[in-house]
């Protein structure tokens, strides 16, 4: 009777999911002892309000674009723990035991899901969401209050991925989750639930961000940019919001079938009673496929600005780029297979998907070829940016060169799965996407600060990284062909593999400390920001972004400028002996602060929570309060705020005086 | 003036550490991969030796690529710096029709090549396809289980545990399944890999061409004690490979249902074993047992070549 009420409030929680091994312990307990502090901080600075009104219910791009970009980083320092720890295990010798098997899994799985989801994916819309409005000319995104809903999403998908560490388990199935592994028949317990709903629920905050971004794009450039004449990082951006448009839902479906299968005891992916699991196979990699260009194109775009910028030239083939990224993003969509050669389907199959998959090596290799031309004949700075755009271009085509190796299948058949794999999506997604981050982010940092990073300690990490990744992932390639799989947690010692994991575990101390020099270099660079203050252009930059305030105000553009060319900032500092007409203010509407989205994160939140522990009443009672917090703040119209035009104006001057 | 002197030694120090920093990170490579087995390119197998040429021309093709990439971008880079104020700045030089046609023909062309050696390769050395070969071959079959691999010859009738003995210049015919997660079989000296999924037959073939033991694992994550899941292939003269089945056949173990269920339970580093094979349906009943009546009624060897 007793356990019978227990299991209907607590559902499958038991106090004993709360003890943890010292190492998940102590990782758990120092996250949540840094939240308590964080608290302890805000009441005794009095910053509960300042938070509230500021951050968490703002509505402004340009304030959630900065939480995302904080909530990443915390997980990239997350995710490298998780590496440090895996490599530990392995360059302790492949005999001895310094995380037992299944801690060493749930290990894994979290540092994939964790850098791929919560790092990769907040970057790119930390980025979308500080830089398209601003370089389209808009004022703010199409769908304010959906993009908070976004960012919240996000936020309790984040928040869910690390509650295994204080309770119940993580998923050990890999980052992809597998069946019938992550089915219920082996893998019982929490840790893939957990993985299903911090996924499905950040997964719906990207799809609601891509199609918000897409809208944004769409509609909201400014008069006289038409698509030909938008910045190629908003190109980037519109394919990338198209594929998530397309590959989203995918994933959502995908796991809302295996989250059917294991709390309903279906049969989609199961081995038995017509189930199949090849065919969540396919499903998941007609997402993940796309996700990777999902990805790397706004690094692409954000390389495309930077080498154009410091080599203070046009970029080299536009017409070419936009060609070749809308290649990318179509054919994105015609290569899952090639994740798969070696499950056995026909020789004319596979010869289809490989030669799809080299195909796309057409357009990236006009790409790099456009952007090493851009430097030629101009005038190269080789600012921290234009340093992770040379190791980017190096890393990118060496991972190239092992990609298009491994897409030819019958060669793929030694390589598959082996750690020769695991070093070429990581030359792909680090030397891309976090080196395109990172040379954005040190790019437009002094426009959302008014000062520039320190360079010095810039170029320190620069280096620190590239030695660093060489390090780490070189052996790997040498270690796939010795035939040393992925996902090892022991080996025989006698194969001599212990000598090339230290390398690589010494490569990842390294990038380890390639990363406390950027945040080093972030603190430095506030305590000497009086030293390093710039102006609003401090690069000589080419597009829109640029000609606003900084930092720029709420509004962003006091009027709306009217483009005519392409790198229209350029174009209008080349122009200037043209007398500029005397602005003309108007009131400006602005969006209203709202707290319906961190309530809706909040309720999604506990909504996984519950879904994964069973406790069925907490579910209904948790969606019903997302379906009234929407109702209620759809049902209301007094949503936006009026700026008068005196006070745009009264803003303005003081900006002209500056 | 001084401050040049300062900076030029400044410039020289940095190059001198980054030589020996690059020379220091090759060192240790050598290092600790010398001496090592490297079975993707060290092969011992019909197949394997062909995959590895594949991946050599490859590699070969690919660098005609990657080293006029690395020219230009490292020469274009230094020329055009901000500091050569001789080099030549055109703001806006942004398109050259010809160098464009250039570098999408380029590519274009080198895919071309390349789609005709995958055409041609992925058809030849398809793992479905059997040896093209006058001697008779050795039936093996595969069941991957929780954690360890189990062997059937059907023929000689015998079955192993955790490791193979073949003869050698023999095609070896694999169907391979799994009576758990889905698992990847692998022996990189011999041939690549294929997956081992459950209710479904895969197929694998190769031939050892020297004599000797070689590492097979499983390349596909399957749980608690995936690691563990290595075993040995034994490649041997034929008359050794005749005397060791004349001598299992007398091996006291005999793998019948009852012990086939004791084999299926979990287990982790599973000790190499040899039993005589009672239940010569073993192998379809592995895969039967997931096509029950209310599933799906294709074989599963249909279902896996879809």
């Amino acid at each position: 009777m007793w356990q019978g009420i227990q299991e209907l409030v607590f559902g499958r929680l038991t106090p004993s999911d709360f003890v943890h091994d010292p190492i998940m312990a102590g990782a758990g307990i120092g996250m949540v002892g840094a939240l308590v502090l964080a608290m302890i901080a805000l009441t005794y600075f009095k910053k509960w309000k300042w938070l509230w009104k500021t951050w968490i219910t703002s509505l402004d791009p340009k304030k959630i674009g900065v939480m995302y970009l904080i909530v990443s980083v915390i997980m990239l320092l997350r995710g490298l723990a998780d590496a440090l720890l895996l490599r530990t295990q392995q360059a302790a010798g492949g005999s001895v035991e310094v995380l037992n098997a299944d801690h060493f899994q749930q290990i894994f799985s979290a540092h994939g899901t964790i850098m791929i989801f919560f790092v990769a994916m907040g970057i790119i819309f930390g980025i979308f969401n500080l830089i398209i409005p601003q370089q389209i000319g808009a004022r703010d995104v199409a769908f304010p209050f959906l993009n908070s809903v976004s960012f919240w999403l996000f936020a309790a998908g984040m928040i869910l991925i690390n509650a295994p560490l204080v309770v119940g388990e993580f998923s050990a199935a890999g980052w992809l989750a597998y069946p019938p592994l992550s089915g219920l028949e082996y893998s019982p317990g929490v840790g893939v639930d957990y993985w299903i709903w911090s996924l499905q629920i950040a997964g719906i905050g990207s799809l609601l961000s891509g199609i918000n971004f897409f809208v944004t794009i769409i509609k909201m450039r400014a008069p006289g940019m038409t698509l030909m004449k938008m910045p190629i990082f908003i190109w980037s951006a519109l394919g990338s919001t198209s594929l998530i448009m397309f590959a989203f839902p995918i994933l959502t479906a995908t796991l809302g079938m295996l989250a059917l299968d294991r709390l309903l005891g279906m049969h989609f992916f199961t081995s038995d009673m017509g189930g199949n699991p090849m065919l969540y196979i396919n499903l998941i990699w007609a997402w993940g496929h796309p996700e990777v260009y999902i990805l790397v194109l706004p690094a692409f775009g954000i390389f495309s600005e930077v080498v154009a910028t410091f080599s203070g030239k046009k970029l080299f083939g536009y017409k070419s780029m936009v060609i070749a990224l809308a290649a990318i993003t179509f054919l994105s969509f015609t290569v899952w297979l090639h994740h798969f050669f070696t499950m056995g389907a026909g020789a004319d199959v596979n010869t289809f998907f490989g030669i799809m998959t080299m195909v796309i090596a057409i357009p990236t290799g006009v790409k790099v070829f456009n952007w090493i031309f851009t430097m030629y004949r101009g005038r190269v700075r080789f600012t921290t940016p234009m340093l992770w755009f040379m190791g980017f271009i190096v890393t990118f085509t060496l991972g190239g060169l092992a990609g298009v190796a491994m897409s030819v299948p019958a060669a793929d058949f030694q390589f598959h799965n082996s750690l020769f794999l695991v070093a070429h999506f990581h030359t792909m997604i680090v030397g891309g996407v976090l080196f395109g981050a990172f040379a954005g982010f040190s790019y437009w940092f002094p426009k959302f600060t008014g000062f520039t990073l320190n360079e010095k300690l810039g170029k320190i990490a620069f280096w620190l990284w590239i030695v660093g990744f060489l390090l780490a992932f070189v052996p790997l390639y040498i270690l796939g062909f010795m035939g040393a799989t992925r996902r090892l947690d022991s080996y025989d010692p006698s194969l001599g593999w212990q000598g090339l994991f230290i390398v690589a575990g010494v490569g990842v101390m390294i990038i380890a400390a390639g990363v406390g020099f950027q945040l080093l270099q972030i603190v430095v660079s506030i305590i000497q920001r009086k030293k390093n203050r710039v102006g609003e252009d401090p690069w000589d930059g080419r597009t829109l972004e640029w000609s606003t305030a900084t930092p720029p105000a709420e509004y962003v553009y006091a009027v709306i400028p009217t483009v005519t060319e392409r790198d229209a900032f350029w174009e209008s500092k080349k122009n200037k002996h043209h007398k500029v007409a005397a602005p003309v203010y108007e009131d400006i509407w602005l969006p209203k602060n709202s707290g319906a989205g961190a309530i809706i994160g909040l309720l999604a939140m506990v909504f996984g929570a519950a879904i994964i522990w069973h406790m069925f009443w907490l579910v209904i009672i948790s969606f019903i309060g997302i379906v009234v917090t929407l109702i209620i703040r759809l049902t209301n119209d007094d949503t936006e705020v009026k700026l008068p035009a005196a006070e745009v104006a009264a803003h303005e001057l003081k900006r002209g005086t500056v | 003036m001084r401050k040049d002197k300062y900076r030029f030694l400044l410039r020289v120090g940095q190059v001198l550490l980054s030589i020996f920093v690059t020379l220091l990170i090759i060192g240790v490579l050598i290092f600790v991969t010398q001496g090592r087995d490297i079975p993707v390119l060290d092969t011992h197998g019909l197949i394997a030796d062909q995959e590895k040429n594949l991946i050599l021309v490859v590699f070969a093709l690919g660098f005609f690529i990657v080293i006029p990439v690395f020219i230009l971008l490292f020469s274009i880079a230094w020329r055009y710096r901000a500091g050569n104020t001789k080099a030549k700045y055109q703001p806006e030089f942004e398109s050259h029709r010809g160098l464009e046609a250039l570098w999408w023909g380029i590519p274009c062309l080198f895919i071309v090549v390349l789609a005709i050696i995958t055409a041609v390769s992925t058809h030849a050395l398809d793992p479905y396809k059997p040896i093209d070969s006058k001697v008779e071959p050795v039936k093996i079959q595969v069941i991957a289980l929780e954690w360890k691999w189990l062997f059937i010859y059907p023929d000689e009738e015998v079955a192993t545990v955790n490791y193979i003995n073949i003869p050698k210049d023999t095609p070896i015919n694999f169907t391979i399944t799994s009576d758990a997660p889905m698992n990847s079989f692998w022996v990189p000296a011999l041939a690549g890999q294929v997956y081992a999924m459950s209710g479904m037959s895969t197929k694998l073939h190769f031939m050892a061409n020297s004599a000797g033991t070689f590492n097979g694992v499983s390349a596909n994550i399957s749980g608690d004690g995936y690691a563990g899941m290595t075993f040995k292939v034994n490649s041997m003269e034929q008359a050794d490979y005749d005397a060791w089945v004349k001598k299992s056949e007398t091996s006291p173990q005999y793998l019948t249902e009852a012990m086939y269920q004791k084999l299926e339970q979990p287990s982790k580093n599973e000790a190499q074993a040899t039993y005589v094979l009672n239940d010569f349906d073993l192998y379809n009943k592995v895969i039967m047992k997931y096509m029950s009546s209310e599933g799906n009624a294709s074989t599963g060897e249909l279902k896996a070549a879809l």
